[in-house]
């Protein structure tokens, strides 16, 4: 079972539909899945799932970084976790990373700079985001664009961010986490 | 949350402003007249018959004509969104794309450059998915533009119901057409939709037809009882 974490203003949103429906659409056809709002997820309540995407949010949506004290269980959390735009800088901001000015929106070229099993080489991927992240010393940094750091993992955990946007032109790379949160299971 | 939705009386357009409304307020529509038959970013066969719709949905509506040369239009629509900003006091704007990163791009930037949100309800829907929405809630939906082979003048003015999209389904397997005609292949014209107050009745019409593509002009038309 797959966890998806809706990082949206508030829970049933306008925004669930841009931001969430697509994830459900790439998962569905290869795991079970759930769907919570960030504000329903607590401590314990990862301990079924075999790991967790958090959704991106709209260009203005910036309510999770107000409530970053919301997301206490990602440090403590052992399960496979994909943050995607919003999701990653929440991440970032848990694991006290610095937010950086960043507008990016629209198609844009990826640059890997370190291999990882999510992704490799050069390719483009869908931008829509007004910050970045520096990492913390916890991650190290997997590809970059020509204007900031586009995805990142934990040293020590199975916890990735990607700053673009996979479900709209690279959906390869969440499947792959979710096969990738599968074997560790198993 | 107030928000204007980009309104160009077609399916996808209708369908975004009727999820937008269960979710936010919508205060307006933005319809933008383009001059330009192969516009980019804007549909335009009977787009004057939004003026109809918005009166049906009991909503106001900003038109804004445009010449519809590439990245200009983009500017009018600009200030078409301004003027809805300034006049309803909207805080974010709707659309109804589907798969164009060229439009959600080109809409994104302007909504960010006018501090305003930007929701795009039906983004990676399956298209024909979409179709069988819009059939399942009541929507009454004709062919109003074919532009691709081998869709021809059969399909012109057809509504769209479930054997119609059997046959735009065949046609994607077989010609790579998208079947909601998100690709600009197909141009479609709302009559009727759940937050219609009145229906739209076609009294009078023309078709037109050049190689592969064709338009189902609607010439005069009127508000009718549901």
């Amino acid at each position: 079972m797959m966890s998806i974490i809706d990082m949206n203003y508030k829970k049933d949103s306008l925004g669930f539909y841009e931001f969430v429906l697509p994830i459900i659409t790439i998962i569905k056809n290869i795991q079970e899945y759930e769907v919570k709002h960030y504000s329903e997820v607590g401590q314990t309540d990862t301990g079924n799932c075999t790991g967790i995407v958090l959704s991106g949010t709209a260009l203005r949506d910036k309510e999770t970084l107000k409530h970053v004290e919301e997301f206490a269980w990602i440090k403590e959390c052992e399960k496979p976790i994909l943050g995607i735009c919003a999701g990653m800088q929440t991440i970032g901001l848990v694991f006290d990373s610095t937010l950086t000015e960043c507008l990016e929106i629209g198609m844009k070229q990826i640059t890997t700079i370190k291999e990882n099993p999510l992704f490799s080489s050069s390719f483009r991927a869908y931008e829509l985001h007004t910050c970045s992240i520096r990492p913390s010393t916890d991650f190290d940094t997997l590809a970059q664009s020509e204007k900031c750091i586009q995805a990142m993992r934990h040293k020590e955990k199975d916890i990735y961010g990607v700053l673009f946007h996979p479900e709209v032109r690279n959906e390869e790379i969440i499947k792959r986490f979710v096969l990738l949160s599968r074997s560790k299971q198993e | 949350m107030r928000v204007a939705v980009l309104f160009s009386g077609g399916k996808d357009s209708t369908l975004a402003l009727l999820k937008a409304s269960e979710k936010e307020e919508v205060v307006c529509l933005i319809s933008i007249i383009s001059k330009n038959r192969e516009s980019y970013m804007f549909h335009t066969p009977n787009i004057w018959i939004t003026e109809l719709q918005a009166e049906a949905l009991g909503l106001p509506l900003i038109q804004k004509s445009t010449e519809g040369v590439k990245e200009e239009e983009l500017e009018d629509l600009k200030k078409a969104v301004e003027q809805a900003k300034e006049k309803f006091r909207i805080e974010g704007v709707v659309t109804g794309a589907v798969e164009s990163v060229y439009q959600a791009e080109r809409i994104q930037r302007i909504c960010h450059e006018l501090d305003l949100w930007c929701f795009n309800p039906l983004w990676k829907r399956d298209q024909e998915e979409l179709l069988e929405e819009i059939i399942e809630k009541g929507f009454r939906v004709i062919i109003s533009g074919v532009f691709a082979y081998p869709l021809d003048k059969f399909w012109l003015g057809k509504e769209i119901n479930e054997e119609l999209t059997g046959k735009l389904v065949r046609l994607q397997r077989e010609y790579g057409i998208s079947p909601s005609g998100e690709g600009g292949e197909i141009e479609t014209t709302v009559l009727d939709a759940p937050l219609f107050r009145e229906r739209i009745e076609v009294l009078d019409f023309a078709v037109e037809e050049s190689g592969n593509s064709g338009v189902f002009l609607i010439k005069k038309a009127r508000l009718a009882e549901k």
